[in-house]
């Protein structure tokens, strides 16, 4: 019986297996932000303990970094001590820091892949649950706790239980108007939010297999609101020429090396899988999640589920989904009112996400909806250059979007971008619970980029097929 | 305090609902901090406001829970992110909670809790319901958590848990502080490195 991609991976990085029956597993691969790693710092001085490969290691800043003006020192002090804290960190233990001051810094998960860094067969960590995003190459990639941070810091290794492997397949060709993003909600409101539980998610089939790189990170970042622990694309053509060039990838004739390697770590043909599910691209069409966990959704054509349709044991979430979010089941989900609308996030924060978008508003005369709040948000200060170099942000800011500098931003609301009251976000993002995007009492509807920018048009839910003609 | 977690004891408190997830455990607003300290008077703040607005009071703001040391949930509990600040803001508030029985934990959420030195056993959902309604009953009630006999001690009664094998031993041994055991394979781990293709530019064959 052949191998999984997983499983090859995961051979490769077990140092031992430890006396508790779980391994320990070595990671080629760390990502440090402000929020994680500040506990993890201190509690490797309290031990005193210092980074054991301080060169696997890299830090960025992404989540309380403002996207007005990203000046110093910023005007919440709070975040200014943050970033201090990493600056010093960082430059005490020898850890490169993608610097906002050099214009280098971006959400962790977008910047680890445009510099080359997140490679097919690596293991990789961050203390952020998206790691998951750099599955698209065909790493292992995982969403650590502070503790654990403290430990890849001080040992390159992690403890991890060995997963079961699921094969998702998604075969024939998706419509026009359908994105990665709604291949992804589609998966998590069919097998569920606990549906992945215990479960690395292997994404396959043609319609995976036609994505770009940025697509495929779209579908591998939103396999925790899953319940997998991580999901990856094997590697092809498509991840080799992406790489091919970028800052930290192999250069010359390592690069022929390495592809050659990579190569060989995609799952053989009859490779054992716990589980294998298929899905046909026809039966999706653009998703709309109407809830307060990813699984609770609809394509855009449906409306709000009845209680009755969900297992016994999902209908107290789904009762409590439509008070918070004040919808009642047989409800339309189309022409549902909002008051905010935001791109960005290291769901769909990158270079392709906008360049949908303005190939969808150019020439159109198309203008935000008066009342709407409509942001833009690029991932890192790369993809705001090639933005700016491109034109996209004339486009965007001409048709009332602003365009800001790069962070998370109302992903999560720890910076100033937040929900007001009971506001309603169409939000490309991945979370929709409540209170994730600032307000307490704030709702978040969860779409593409190209329904986010149809409902900011209109000011309420709508079918972007129908607002751009055919997408 | 003695790393080993055998029998861990004091009164409960049920927070009841499926799929709680880390944002209402902690708000994202209090993240925003470089040490865990305080944030236990967080812990399900936007829950208990809107508790109070409703003219409900939350079992964190209920005084007759303010001893509790074992908290009580059900499925799914600890969803969503995987920061730390949800079970670190858990275990720091009131007395501390020590333990958390549940029907079912999100994975990250419950291996944060480990590292932490908090166990998670997990009961079936009956069982939780039961133990649920005793400690609204009595909030004062004594509960054991007996990991080496895989039970809880609620009175009279007596209920089973589930618990992974790895974890427990980790538990009872006191080894559940990761660091040093992994630190102590330094050489493997170098050895380890050492032989990855990436590590060594792709010169080690396919
Ligand atoms: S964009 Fe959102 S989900 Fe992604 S790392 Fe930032 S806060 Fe987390």
């Amino acid at each position: 019986m052949g191998k999984s991609l997983y499983e090859k991976v995961f051979e490769r990085h077990a140092v031992r297996k430890l006396p508790s029956g779980q391994y320990q597993l070595f990671m080629g691969l760390h990502l440090i932000h402000e929020v994680t790693s500040p506990q993890a710092f201190s509690m490797l001085d309290d031990r005193k303990l210092s980074v054991l490969y301080p060169d696997r290691t890299f830090a960025t800043v992404d989540h309380i970094i403002p996207t007005t003006s990203q000046l110093r020192p910023y005007a919440d002090s709070t975040a200014e001590q943050m970033m201090a804290f990493l600056e010093k960190n960082t430059k005490k233990h020898g850890i490169r820091l993608f610097s906002p001051e050099k214009q280098e810094q971006g959400i962790v998960h977008v910047v680890g892949p445009e510099r080359g860094l997140t490679q097919p067969g690596m293991t990789i960590c961050c203390g952020d649950s998206h790691t998951s995003t750099h599955g698209a190459f065909g790493a292992l990639a995982f969403g650590i706790g502070t503790s654990q941070v403290r430990d890849v810091l001080a040992t390159q290794t992690l403890t991890m239980d060995k997963l079961k492997v699921r094969r998702i397949e998604v075969n024939g060709k998706l419509g026009p108007g359908v994105y990665a993003k709604d291949v992804i909600l589609y998966i998590i409101q069919k097998l569920g939010v606990q549906g992945g539980v215990g479960y690395a998610y292997e994404y396959a089939g043609d319609v995976i297999r036609n994505m770009t790189m940025e697509e495929r990170m779209t579908v591998c970042n939103m396999s925790i609101e899953g319940g997998a622990r991580c999901g990856y694309v094997e590697p092809d053509q498509v991840t080799f020429d992406y790489l091919k060039g970028r800052e930290y990838a192999p250069k010359g004739e390592a690069f022929e090396r390495a592809v050659a390697d990579w190569a060989s770590l995609a799952s053989d043909p009859d490779a054992h899988y716990d589980d294998v599910v298929r899905f046909d691209a026809a039966d999706i069409e653009p998703v709309v999640t109407w809830g307060i966990t990813p699984g609770q959704s609809t394509g855009v054509s449906g409306e709000i589920p009845k209680a009755e349709d969900f297992r016994e044991d999902e209908r107290q979430t789904v009762l409590e989904a439509y008070k918070y979010m004040s919808f009642s089941p047989g409800q339309k989900i189309k022409g549902t009112k909002i008051d905010v609308a935001f791109i960005g996030s290291c769901t769909n924060g990158r270079l392709s996400d906008i360049a949908e978008v303005v190939r969808l508003l150019e020439g159109k005369n198309l203008h935000v909806k008066e009342g709407v709040r409509a942001f833009v948000v690029p991932g890192s200060h790369e993809v705001k250059r090639q933005a700016l170099a491109l034109g996209y942000d004339k486009v965007l800011t001409n048709a009332g979007f602003e365009f800001r500098e790069p962070g998370c931003s109302m992903c999560l609301a720890m910076n100033p971008d937040k929900l007001k009251g009971r506001e309603l976000s169409a939000s490309t993002s991945n979370r929709n619970f409540k209170g994730r995007q600032g307000s307490p009492d704030g709702r978040t509807l969860l779409m593409s980029p190209a329904m986010v920018a149809a409902a900011a048009i209109r000011g309420e839910v709508a079918d972007a097929r129908e607002v751009f003609g055919q997408a | 305090m003695d790393s080993k977690r055998i029998k861990l004891t004091g009164p409960g408190i049920p927070v009841r609902g499926n799929d709680i997830d880390t944002d209402r455990i902690i708000p994202a607003r209090f993240l925003k901090t470089i040490t865990f300290d305080g944030l236990g008077e967080h812990a399900f703040e936007d829950d208990r406001l809107g508790d109070k607005a409703a003219g409900k009071v939350h079992p964190f703001d209920n005084p007759a829970y303010a001893d509790a040391r074992i908290l009580i949930v059900n499925k799914n509990f600890g969803c969503g992110s995987s920061r730390e600040h949800a079970p670190q803001a858990i275990a720091r508030f009131g007395k501390g909670i020590v333990a958390i029985l549940g029907e079912s934990f999100a994975e990250i959420f419950y291996g944060n809790c480990q590292s932490l030195g908090v166990p998670c056993p997990t009961l079936d959902a009956a069982s939780i319901e039961e133990l649920m309604s005793l400690v609204e009953a009595d909030p004062k009630l004594e509960l054991t958590v007996d990991l080496e006999k895989q039970e809880v001690k609620a009175g009279s009664r007596t209920f089973s848990f589930s618990m992974p094998d790895g974890p427990k031993r980790a538990f009872i041994e006191g080894t559940w502080d990761p660091t040093f055991e992994l630190l102590s394979a330094k050489e493997q781990i170098q050895k380890t490195a050492a032989s990855l293709p990436y590590m060594n530019g792709f010169t080690t064959a396919p």
